[in-house]
């Protein structure tokens, strides 16, 4: 069915962007202009690299590299994998387009010490990249913990009592998830667990006691679920808002968060597998769970009017959507929870982003205060609109595709209830972002200041990912391939029903 | 030659600690460049020993060609060889980094501290490669003494730490070598192999399980493990710089290294889990004692104290990978003992550049000092990272060793307490790096608490090295190279530990831990 072949560019995938931050740091902020330059040319490197490899992972061919061994016989091994490969060329499009908009922002800001930014931005996708493409658990939790720290300087990039409380917070989730996962490898490790990622987990048949298996989903899934923000373990995602807001968009509503959930799916489908989390009862649990959080979060966006809080819940919410997806163990919900990570990514960037122009341009941060801006700032807005119709998951936008799987999903395997949970938590999505554009294009503004387009590396980032998510939701294999690599996944996770899995809407 | 190698472990530092004052009488300069040379000496024997012991296996020393029982026998195994290759090389790194600290605090008998620093390695490598239980005391009091001896320089308050210092060590000598005689007595022997053949055969008799309780209090005092720790912190705070980054990476090591010889060539197993529970007692003092170092290094402002209670801490996770016993978890206690000198050394030398500089100790003044020290500071941040144990830094791996000992045995509250303490060394050392990175400097020094001796002139620099303190912050710079070249590297040597451990798990501390 597929193949491995020993490759370099795996690796190549995480040193590329390792390159930029050691270059940027060199360049300092002597060269102002190299030195960001320097973060697109890695982004673009990236991407060559994720595409030459997704070539070979569509015609089955997996690129591997095997590092050094970390522990006696556990390697740093990484593998483009279908499943990593939606994550990698998620990040790495999104990095070149955050870094552009990254440069725009932090100059428009005045912001400080933007040598030190822009080298722990690079760090962070260096080790999402890992994170996405690690084969083992030991390597995944590697990476996991990296992203972790080299994150931290970016929360904290303000300075501000605020950032550092947040900061401090940040860190305590976030080490104490990969504490967990710790602890869980190490116990799979003297268990005899060989813990490489198999689709269809590598736990279903390694005859394991029940309460042995319980307590390894425990610390697993509660490992990621931190990253993956669900609640209760979410408190740390709206007070890391605090960062800058390219922070906030790549890392707090992709990279980072997108780990966790990733995660999510490499526990459900690659640790456990289907059978043994249907066996164990362990899908309730984490349905419970992220139903719950999909509807509280989205209820608490409702009332937040910072705009990046909203955002924040808002990005909880969703996370849960796909969280919802892997516990539903069937192939059409996993193949949406798939497509969501790539619908909601380009989604919540625009919104994110515009959210982020709007500060530099006008040092607003409420929505209350938006009255009008639609008009001053058309391209912004008109992005958020689009973005937002996708949030909501209106046709043909790609987050209406990724729903509609989940839905489908949800109902395949007899669980009609999460399927209104699904449909009730797109109307609050509609709750608390139309109100937003309503404001901006409907209402006139309060202050008659006219305020113009931010910069051109702050728009053209905006307008390109709000038209990915139109482009991907029509055509979600073009020119990437996610759909056809989500369902690569859910038929290699569920190769009794590939029939039905295969089919399409 | 090679048969030899031991000789110029020990014996080169014994002999040039009585050369080297005298010759430091005469010539000042001497001292530092003679003792450099013998600590590379010794170091590049513990090398070539530990290639020896890779390729032939464990090999032996007749002191002055006396076997025994009658004369004194030097081991070398694995374990002995890669503990006294770090001890030495940490020291020998330690010495060129903290020179111009030495000559400021020696004042004008560089010969005595430089021969001091002589005889404490010499004691410390002594106990770590001989294969006598006397012996080992002997070279316990040397380097002991050598300590105390070392701490007094710091001036007065020093006087008293070392005082403290000097009564409890001496009790726990005092212990051990009690323990030693009821051994003896038990036994007729004072090797170590052939105690442990005999131990194998006899009973376990009442004189030597009080013989055991007595070692082990005294090692435990030696390695303070808690509640047998109050003369360290003093110790460490108030000791000069060029000490204490000496022996807060070493000594205590060397000391659990001990501890764990007993349980390794002693005492057979199972020996100390009977009717003494000796192993139990250190599992429970340890997991005590890595609680409550890291949250008393919590509480701490003076930047070396809070380094001090993070030793407790972690010489605590050493002793419950001694008290566990599996080879796994010995294997990973022996691993810590390396990773810790690592990432210790690097912590102590960079406050001691810092102070160097700035003259601050008190965490809340170091604030702005990152981008003004970027190697120093960047030095401590690896190390930090090192100490809380994130991948693929040394820390991480001793961790995970132990947990998975810990699963393995089933025991589930060192898991926790092992995996918990990775986030309580955050707490203390990411407050540092938050100052340090992410606080702008202050003007002067703030002088809340009880740090009225926390500014620039404490360190009382000689009128010619005025000009190298400057007091603010603000103006501060990078150390000399000479100070920040060895710090970096024993930073780099925490992440290449760290990615490079099977190397060192498997061809050295697995197979070291399994022979015994």
């Amino acid at each position: 069915m597929s193949e491995t072949t020993a490759s370099a560019l795996p690796l190549a995938a995480v040193l590329v962007p390792v390159g930029a931050a050691m270059l940027a740091s060199l360049t300092t902020g002597r060269w102002p202009n190299l030195r960001d330059a320097w973060a697109t040319l890695a982004g673009i490197a990236m991407v060559a690299i994720t595409v030459v490899m997704l070539t070979d992972t569509l015609d089955g061919r997996i690129h591997r590299t095997v590092l050094l061994e970390l522990s006696p016989g556990i390697d740093i091994a990484l593998r483009a994998d279908p499943a990593g490969m939606i994550f990698g060329l998620l990040v790495s499009v999104l990095w070149v387009l955050a870094g552009v908009y990254a440069v725009g922002y932090m100059r428009g800001e005045h912001e400080q010490k933007q040598t030190r930014f822009f080298t722990a931005f690079a760090l962070s996708i260096a080790t999402v990249a890992g994170v996405a493409l690690a084969e083992n658990l030991l390597t995944f939790v590697l990476f996991y913990e990296l992203l972790s720290l080299f994150t931290y300087p970016l929360v904290t990039h303000r300075e501000t009592e605020t950032a550092l409380v947040a900061g401090r917070k940040y860190l305590a989730y976030t080490l104490s998830g990969g504490l967990m996962l710790i602890g869980a490898t190490a116990w799979l490790h003297v268990l005899g667990v060989d813990a490489t990622f198999q689709a269809g987990g590598f736990l279903d048949g390694a005859g394991l006691d029940s309460a042995t298996q319980w307590g390894l989903f425990v610390l697993l899934a509660g490992g990621v679920g931190v990253k993956a923000g669900v609640m209760p373990l979410h408190s740390w995602l709206p007070s890391a808002m605090v960062a800058p807001t390219p922070v906030s968009a790549l890392l707090h509503a992709v990279a980072v968060v997108k780990a966790g959930v990733f995660g999510m799916v490499r526990v459900g489908v690659f640790v456990f597998g289907a059978a043994l989390l249907d066996d164990m009862g362990a899908w309730l649990v984490l349905a419970v769970m992220s139903a719950g959080t999909l509807l509280i979060a989205s209820i608490l966006a409702l009332r937040h009017d910072n705009l990046k809080r909203r955002l924040a819940y808002s990005t909880i919410s969703h996370l849960s959507y796909i969280v919802l997806g892997v516990a539903l163990i069937g192939p059409l919900a996993l193949t949406g929870a798939l497509l969501h990570i790539v619908g909601h990514g380009v989604t919540k960037i625009t919104l994110f982003f515009v959210a982020g122009a709007i500060h530099v341009r006008t040092h607003k941060e409420n929505v209350s205060d938006l009255d009008g801006i639609g008009r001053q700032m058309p391209i912004t807005m008109g992005s958020f609109a689009l973005a937002s119709l996708s949030m909501v998951g209106i046709p043909p936008f790609i987050l209406f595709t990724s729903k509609l799987y989940l839905g489908w999903g949800a109902v395949e395997v007899g669980q009609q209830v999460f399927l209104i949970v699904y449909l009730v938590s797109g109307l609050l999505a509609a709750g608390y972002l139309f109100p937003i554009v309503i404001r901006a294009f409907l209402r006139s503004s309060p202050d008659h200041t006219r305020y113009g387009e931010a910069d051109v590396r702050m728009v053209a980032p905006i307008a390109v990912t709000a038209i990915l998510a139109l482009v991907w939701g029509i055509a979600p294999d073009l020119p990437l391939g996610f759909f056809e690599l989500a369902s690569t996944v859910a038929d290699a996770a569920f190769p009794q029903s590939v029939a039905l899995a295969g089919g399409t809407p | 030659m090679e048969q030899q190698l031991p000789a110029f472990i020990v014996g080169a530092p014994l002999l040039f600690s009585v050369i080297v004052p005298i010759l430091g009488r005469k010539w000042r300069q001497s001292a530092f460049v003679i003792s450099v040379a013998t600590v590379a000496v010794a170091a590049v024997a513990s090398a070539l020993s530990l290639e020896r012991v890779l390729r032939d296996g464990t090999f032996r020393y007749y002191l002055g060609g006396w076997e025994p029982p009658v004369g004194i026998e030097w081991v070398i195994d694995e374990v002995a060889a890669v503990v006294s290759l770090v001890v030495t090389s940490v020291s020998l790194l330690v010495l060129v980094s903290t020179r111009r600290w030495a000559e400021r605090e020696a004042g004008d008998r560089p010969g005595v501290f430089y021969g001091l620093v002589l005889l404490l390695l010499a004691g410390l490598t002594g106990i770590v490669i001989t294969g006598d239980l006397f012996n080992l005391f002997v070279f316990l009091e040397i380097a002991s003494l050598a300590a105390y001896a070392l701490v007094f320089i710091g001036g007065r308050r020093a006087m008293l730490a070392g005082f403290r210092y000097l009564i409890i060590g001496s009790i726990g000598g005092a212990f051990y070598l009690l323990g030693v005689g009821f051994i003896y007595f038990a036994t007729g022997t004072l090797n170590m192999i052939e105690a442990r053949q005999l131990l194998v055969e006899a009973e376990s008799t009442r004189a030597v399980q009080v013989g055991a309780v007595f070692i082990f209090t005294g090692l435990g005092l030696k390695m303070a493990l808690v509640p047998m720790h109050l003369w360290l912190p003093d110790a460490y705070e108030h000791a000069p710089s060029s000490v204490n980054s000496l022996i807060a990476p070493v000594m205590t090591k060397v000391a659990a290294y001990a501890m764990l010889r007993m349980f390794l060539s002693v005492f057979p197993p199972g020996y100390l889990s009977g009717a003494v529970p000796v192993a139990d007692a250190l599992l429970i003092l340890g997991l005590v004692g890595i609680v409550f170092g890291s949250v008393a290094a919590a509480g701490q402002t003076d930047i070396r104290r809070m380094l001090a209670y993070s030793s407790i801490s972690q010489l605590a996770f050493i002793a419950v990978g001694i008290g566990l016993g599996t080879p796994l978890a010995l294997a990973a206690a022996l691993l810590h003992v390396v990773n810790h000198a690592a990432m210790k050394a690097t912590l102590f030398l960079a406050t001691a550049s810092v102070r160097f500089r700035v003259g601050l100790q008190r965490t809340h003044n170091l604030a702005g000092l990152g981008p003004r020290m970027p190697l120093t500071m960047g030095a401590f941040a690896v190390g930090s990272v090192a100490m809380v144990g994130i991948p693929p830094t040394a820390g991480f791996f001793s961790k995970w060793y132990m947990v998975q000992a810990g699963v393995d045995q089933g025991q589930w509250v060192v898991v926790v307490v092992v995996l918990l303490s990775s986030l309580l060394t955050a707490v203390y050392l990411f407050k540092v790096l938050e100052q340090v990175y992410l606080r702008p400097a202050k003007p002067e020094p703030s002088a809340h608490h009880d740090d009225e001796h926390d500014s620039p002139v404490d360190s009382a620099p000689q009128p010619a090295e005025q000009e190298a303190i400057r007091p603010v912050v603000e103006r501060a710079r990078e150390a000399p190279w000479d100070i920040w070249v060895p710090l970096v590297l024993l930073a780099a040597a925490t992440v290449i530990l760290g990615v490079f451990n099977v190397v060192i798990m498997e061809h050295v501390l697995l197979p070291g831990v399994e022979v015994s």
